[in-house]
């Protein structure tokens, strides 16, 4: 029995030895830098390999699946935000600013009299999960022509009313996924306004990116130069929070 | 080269030491992202536990990476170390279509496969002779590696590249051919435990046909003369 629990101890602390290091690594400098790489790496290999306006695939609406699940912040825990959808978000405006030539603010139904997109897409979380659902709105290429961006703007802000854990949350694409064709200012779901888990009453949809991209409660979409100045400043909610990565194709 | 001398070729070697490293770190961060969803379904979606076919345990920090519960952290290593891992195994590939090493050593022939032979070849597994004849590996041998190399890892990596949604538009076929994303998510985590039974036979093997040596001739590359394998 000695012998046992010694090859027993010996594969713990194996194990512990092998896990600390990696910790080691992870909380080093070299190993950041090395994490960062990698992201960037299969940035540039799906954009590569696939045209940089492919489409995410589309389904038919048999395989919409049976109801949309809300995650992250499933309200704005604020009185206007209340009142706002008690007025059916009458009152809820979009403004497009930032590094633009005209900046915008556009009311409920000027983003309806836009020329709209429905796209029947699926949503994956970065925990695994995934839903089908049929998203409509306008192109967020629509709006940017429309306030023509300047050559110094490198990435598009989201930014949003809802707070989560005291935070304000956003995000941010770079003018590649912001030009999408995919890429749009949803205000539908299911042929529905959407419903206030789902974001009401505008949420972003980024389709080739995981679900924290995808912003809700949207009020501004700005045009920025550098993310650095933004929040903690590596360009989003969760990437700041927790460490997510920014760019969430994979 | 020296190929004909040494018992292991210096680029299995090399690829044998990486790929374990990156195996253990794939799997222990995997099951950390495992932890953030605990349920698996069949086709393209699937979202509550009432919708999915299994329902996997919550595994153990001692058993994860990190060790505590951070999912941003396992995923940083999980998509660092599927670089090394996918790329020395097209390199692994690459050489043993070049070499031959597949084609003389691990393809498993049609004669093989005569029910009688198999049987003796797992009694023989059972009473631990691990010596046999002409050819590097038995049938069982084969049969395993071959089904590791050409079937487990390969399928780790398009399984993982399904699940990406910015792969995606790449090669919708993958997904497709794998019957939908989270389809392609549940085939991730079998057939990341098939190879985690490979890993415990295979380690228990090499413990019983003598590890000392059987691990120096991994590092070495050990004398093709004296063959004894598992």
């Amino acid at each position: 029995m000695k012998y046992a629990i010694g090859r027993r101890s010996l594969l713990a602390g194996m194990s512990a030895l092998f896990v600390g290091a990696c910790s080691k690594v992870a909380d080093s400098s070299v190993g950041r830098s090395l994490f960062d790489a990698s992201q960037r790496w299969h940035q540039s290999v799906h954009r590569s390999l696939a045209d940089r306006m492919a489409l995410a695939k589309e389904y038919s609406k048999a395989e919409i699946s049976p109801f949309f699940r809300g995650n992250g912040s499933l309200t704005v825990d604020t009185p206007e935000y209340e009142a706002s959808v008690v007025n059916q978000f009458k009152d809820w405006t979009l403004e497009v600013r930032g590094l633009v030539d005209t900046p915008l603010t556009l009311t409920m139904e000027n983003i309806r009299s836009l020329t709209q997109r429905t796209q029947i897409t699926r949503h994956d979380c970065v925990e695994g999960w995934s839903a089908i659902g049929e998203w409509t709105g306008p192109q967020l290429s629509t709006l940017l022509e429309a306030a023509g961006v300047q050559n110094d703007a490198k990435f598009a802000v989201f930014r949003c009313a809802d707070t989560l854990a005291g935070r304000q949350y956003y995000e941010s694409v770079d003018l590649v996924d912001a030009m999408h064709p995919q890429t749009i200012i949803a205000h539908e779901l299911n042929g529905e306004p959407l419903e206030v888990q789902n974001g009401a009453p505008l949420r972003m949809r980024i389709e080739r990116q995981l679900g924290y991209k995808h912003a809700k409660y949207l009020t501004a979409i700005e045009l920025v130069a550098d993310l650095a100045d933004l929040g903690e400043g590596e360009g989003g909610y969760w990437e700041d929070r927790a460490g997510y990565q920014w760019y969430a194709g994979i | 080269m020296g190929s004909k001398t040494k018992r292991h070729g210096l680029i299995t070697r090399v690829w044998h030491w990486l790929n374990l490293v990156c195996v253990v770190i794939l799997f222990m961060s995997g099951l950390t992202i495992s932890n953030a969803h605990r349920y698996l379904y069949w086709g393209e979606w699937g979202f509550s536990p009432d919708q999915a076919w299994l329902s996997v345990p919550r595994f153990p920090g001692w058993l994860t990476i990190p060790t505590n519960y951070n999912l941003a952290e396992a995923r940083d290593w999980h998509l660092l170390m599927a670089w090394p891992f996918a790329v020395g195994l097209l390199v692994m590939w690459i050489a043993m279509l070049i070499t031959g090493h597949f084609w003389r050593d691990i393809r498993t022939r049609l004669r093989e496969w005569k029910p009688t032979a198999i049987w003796q070849d797992i009694t023989e597994h059972l009473k631990l002779n691990f010596d046999h004849e002409v050819g590097k590996y038995n049938f069982l041998q084969k049969l395993a590696y071959g089904v590791v190399l050409g079937i487990f890892l390969p399928g780790m990596v398009l399984s993982g590249l399904a699940i990406s949604p910015g792969f995606e538009p790449a090669a919708p076929w993958i997904v497709e051919l794998l019957g939908g994303r989270q389809s392609a998510r549940s085939i991730h985590f079998i057939f990341s435990w098939g190879l985690f039974g490979f890993f415990v036979i295979h380690v228990a093997l090499v413990i019983l046909a003598g590890p000392i040596g059987q691990i120096r001739d991994m590092i070495t590359g050990g004398n093709a003369a004296e063959e004894k394998q598992v």
